[in-house]
């Protein structure tokens, strides 16, 4: 290969830098601001760095508001939802990776039209069949209403993965003296647990994001989840700008954990369900 | 050990039919072949067998019993896949005890089973490390002994050696050889790879188009092939095929297409004109002696393999081989005499059957 | 029986998933198409009626609905060209190996994981001249008149969720097209380069065929996915001021949350659901076209 020009090398970096600072300014500001104490916080507006950080927000957020009732809410349904979804997921996507049967075609097709609709139009059908069976303003509400949206993007995510396991092992392992069900059990899931880890991840961090569902459903602060908390923090006292941020960075945190857990699994996330964001 | 009946098999795919009315015993202890190109329905009668794919009609036994219904795990056989198909998860020593421990053998039992099935396949060393740390031979050898430590009815073996490279399947092949008469048990051994069948085989079983084409033992299919796929398909370089026209009366003869003239004995099954196909494998074809009934070949290539020499001659515009050992042959040109011996002459009649 | 069995295992394994699926979405899906021809008020017990076309003839009416709909092509529109464009030059920059590849790649793509009502509040604090530097930067580099809220001004209001949703739907586009990138056999740009084919040749007669059915699937779902996305606006404007950033899939959740009426929500989502149908359709059709052209 001849040598790039220096320069074009140079406009690569400098492109890549650029984004870099575009995709982390946002996340850097919210930081900056939940560290300014309040007597700076007018002052020094759009300085890069307070003159002096303090952590007075993160403690009041912590210890005299009802955000960590939301984090704790927020922490049951999505890991419930998580852990429920991809249960549910590795089933169906075994099923839809190993068998030819005749619902499959009708299986596929409901699963991508659930992708495909608004579901901004079940809000209005959903609250009125949850709420006579005591399930609105309920986390366990929440957790089933997120698992059935959650279940088909994840079911082809499972399948991508089971697809990617040699249907000869399971054929040895009957051979051997399981039944299809031991074979998937004790040879097949061992070998699906980067995808099932991919896949609680994904869905963790799609329940954590939730909001309109969450906002129709949810009316007390008790059962509140982190973004209708922290929504209604905001309509209500929208004059804490440190605290907010500071919840907002502690909102952050569960996200980025599993973003770096699922990283390496994105592409294939992705191409799997291309159909979903 | 176990006898295996195979009667009247069909298999399809909903409408398109793969195995048509396949009929075959198999003894206890025999090792039988199962050969042809892919896509011949060999791998899909074994996997039947095994109770991998279902049976469309006809009924399967082993030991005498109707295994149609019955899951693998009941069917009592071993397999050997061409992936190999390890357990990634497990070590070595795993792999090899899984069955037994999925019924539950005591564990002593299972420690004493392993390691001589282990001693038997030169595995000690290599017990606890994962497949993935293990050579290409070494893990078709795992896969051997996954099979043998269950001490099956019948072991089945897909393919085994095609993922290996050419020098260790022929010590592969010798191995699994050695093993069979160490054990004696019966075994159905499927593979694309001609050599593999004959070398190995009690019995052979050439498939081609979802049709059992010939059963019988090596020696009998290279012989007497039973039609031109087996004859062509066994042997190599591959049997020579001239078509043309039998010619009956004082002095029985074969005129190709090409109008080449070549002595034959007589065949009472061919009329006097009858379109025929006649076969002769390059080994057979006498090449540089000059007797009366020898014809003129041009040489249009030579091929020395080191063993031998493979000779690419035609007569006008039909081409064949022969195969000398002769290395006066190496720098051949122009034209040769040939002989094609009566004896060695294959005929087949316009359906391609032999006659 | 063993027959039976076998024919019934993938049912097993993926009725839990079916039965959740039909009841919380099919269900509700085909309740809410009924709604759309009654007269349902959370709040009113008497409500209830079929009242037939009537949601349909008032939504002819409203003005709000029709303005949500312009609101929805400009929103759609701007969001998805921003977010193609800016991905596709990302994925490019990110194709080449460099130094440090897979950090600034974590690093560009983390917005992604940023929950959307986040992403939402962080810029519009951003916006908020009170903590918010941008106002003050606009203003000094004199493209605004003064350091003031784009998301209170009208004018300029829409401007604020699209520039959010940009910067939270660059990773997506830049993942799936550098995937689709890294599938192209590199071999094909050595034969190119060996024909005497310079970069601008090659990326017109190599990389951009390759990635044109990933660019058209993922613009097709992305625009249909972004029209239904309402989490920003709702968070960032609620739709406001006055209606202008109000976009029909917030204009439904209003209609539903804040007004709790459930049969006039019910019956813009129905004509949204067609729109789209329409629009897939659409897209259906000039590909069937554009391929039988060739």
């Amino acid at each position: 290969m001849r040598a790039k020009p220096l320069f074009l090398t140079i406009a690569h970096r400098l492109a890549i830098l650029a984004y870099i600072a575009f995709a982390l300014f946002p996340l850097y500001w919210l930081l900056k601001v939940a560290v300014t104490p309040n007597d700076l916080l007018y002052s020094e507006g759009i300085r890069l760095w307070p003159s002096h950080a303090s952590l007075e927000h993160f403690d009041f957020v912590l210890r005299h508001s009802a955000f960590p009732v939301f984090f704790r809410n927020s922490l049951i349904v999505s890991g419930s939802t998580a852990v429920i979804v991809t249960i549910l997921a590795s089933l169906s996507g075994y099923a839809l990776s190993r068998f030819n049967f005749r619902g499959k075609y009708w299986l596929v097709a409901l699963m991508l039209l659930t992708q495909m609709f608004p579901l901004v139009m079940l809000v209005a059908p959903i609250f009125k069949i949850l709420s006579p069976l005591g399930l609105t303003n309920s986390l366990t509400g929440l957790v089933i209403v997120y698992t059935a949206f959650n279940v088909p993007f994840a079911t082809f995510l499972m399948q991508s993965f089971f697809d990617g396991i040699p249907k000869d092992l399971e054929e040895a392992a009957m051979i051997d003296g399981a039944t299809q069900f031991v074979a998937f059990r004790q040879i097949i899931l061992p070998l699906t647990l980067p995808g099932i880890a991919a896949t609680l991840g994904f869905v963790f961090t799609a329940a954590w994001s939730e909001l309109l569902f969450s906002l129709m459903l949810i009316s007390g602060n008790d059962q509140a989840t982190f973004p209708v908390g922290l929504l209604s923090f905001v309509s209500k006292f929208s004059v804490d700008f440190g605290q907010m941020m500071a919840a907002g960075v502690l909102a952050l945190i569960p996200a980025c954990l599993f973003f770096l857990l699922i990283q390496r699994y994105l592409v294939q996330g992705l191409t799997a369900g291309a159909v979903k964001g | 050990m176990a006898s295996i009946d195979i009667a009247n098999i069909q298999k399809s795919y909903g409408i398109h039919p793969v195995l048509h009315d396949v009929d075959l015993k198999i003894g206890d202890g025999e090792f039988v072949v199962l050969v042809g190109p892919s896509g011949c329905g060999k791998s899909t009668l074994l996997r039947m067998i095994a109770g991998l794919e279902s049976v469309t009609s006809g009924e399967i036994r082993i030991a005498g019993r109707r295994v149609n219904e019955l899951a693998p795990k009941d069917r009592d056989i071993a397999m050997v896949f061409q992936s190999y198909a390890l357990y990634p998860h497990m070590s070595v020593a795993k792999n090899m005890s899984y069955s037994l421990r999925l019924r539950k053998t005591a564990k002593e039992k299972i420690a004493s089973i392993v390691s001589s099935a282990a001693a038997k396949l030169g595995l000690d060393p290599l017990l606890e490390r994962r497949p993935r740390a293990l050579s290409g031979g070494q893990r078709q050898r795992v896969a051997m002994g996954r099979a043998i430590v269950r001490e099956p009815k019948a072991f089945l073996f897909d393919e085994p050696l095609s993922n290996l490279d050419a020098r260790l399947r022929e010590q592969m092949r010798a191995e699994i050889k050695k093993l069979h008469k160490d054990l004696g048990a019966t075994s159905i051994y499927v593979t694309h790879d001609q050599i593999e069948a004959m070398t190995l085989a009690d019995r052979i079983v050439a498939m081609n188009g979802g049709f059992v084409q010939q059963v019988g033992s090596p020696l009998d299919l290279y012989d007497r092939p039973a039609n031109l796929f087996v004859a062509g398909f066994i042997g190599s370089p591959g049997m020579n095929f001239f078509e043309g026209t039998y010619l009956n009366g004082t002095a029985p003869r074969f005129e190709t297409e090409g109008g080449v003239v070549i002595p034959a004995q007589p065949h009472p099954a061919l009329t006097d004109g009858a379109r025929a196909t006649l076969g002769i494998r390059p080994e057979h074809v006498e090449i540089g002696a000059e007797a009366p009934d020898a014809l003129k070949a041009t040489v249009d290539l030579v091929e020395p393999t080191g063993f031998g020499i493979i000779l690419h001659l035609s007569f006008g515009r039909s081409g064949f081989k022969a195969f000398t050992n002769d290395r006066r042959f190496l720098n051949a040109s122009g034209s040769l005499p040939v002989r094609l011996p009566v004896e060695r002459l294959h005929f087949f009649n316009a359906a391609g059957n032999r006659v | 029986m063993k027959r039976i069995a076998d024919g019934a295992a993938p049912y097993l394994y993926s009725a839990p998933a079916l039965i959740l699926i039909v009841t919380v979405m099919l269900v509700p899906l085909v309740l809410g198409v009924s709604y759309a021809f009654r007269d349902i008020q959370l709040l009113n017990p008497f409500s209830g009626a079929y009242v037939g076309l009537d949601h349909f003839r008032a939504l002819s009416e409203d003005q709000a609905f029709y303005r949500a709909l312009r609101n929805t092509l400009w929103w759609t529109g701007a969001s998805v060209l921003l977010q193609f464009v800016f991905g596709l030059i990302l994925a490019l920059l990110l194709d080449k190996p460099f130094y440090g590849r897979g950090l600034a790649q974590a690093l560009v793509f983390l917005p992604w994981a940023v929950p959307s009502f986040l992403a939402g509040l962080n810029w519009a604090w951003l916006f908020n001249p009170v903590v918010g530097p941008l106002p003050h930067w606009l203003f000094g580099l004199g493209i605004m008149s003064g350091p003031s809220n784009i998301l209170s001004d009208p004018q300029l209001a829409m401007w604020g969720p699209i520039v959010a949703n940009v910067w939270w739907g660059i990773p997506f586009f830049a993942i799936t097209l550098l995937a689709a990138l890294q599938a192209i056999p590199r071999d094909l740009y050595e034969a190119a380069s060996i024909d005497g084919a310079g970069p601008v040749q090659r990326f017109l007669s190599i990389t951009l065929p390759f990635l044109a059915p990933t660019i058209a699937i993922t613009i097709l779902l992305r625009t249909v996915w972004i029209s239904n996305f309402a989490d920003l606006i709702i968070v960032m404007t609620n739709g406001g001021p006055a209606d202008r950033t109000q976009i029909v899939a917030s204009y439904i959740f209003t209609q539903a949350f804040k007004r709790l009426d459930f049969g006039y929500a019910s019956a813009i989502a129905l004509v949204l659901l067609a729109l789209l149908l329409a629009y897939s359709m659409l897209i259906v059709i000039l590909r069937q076209w554009l391929l039988s052209k060739d």
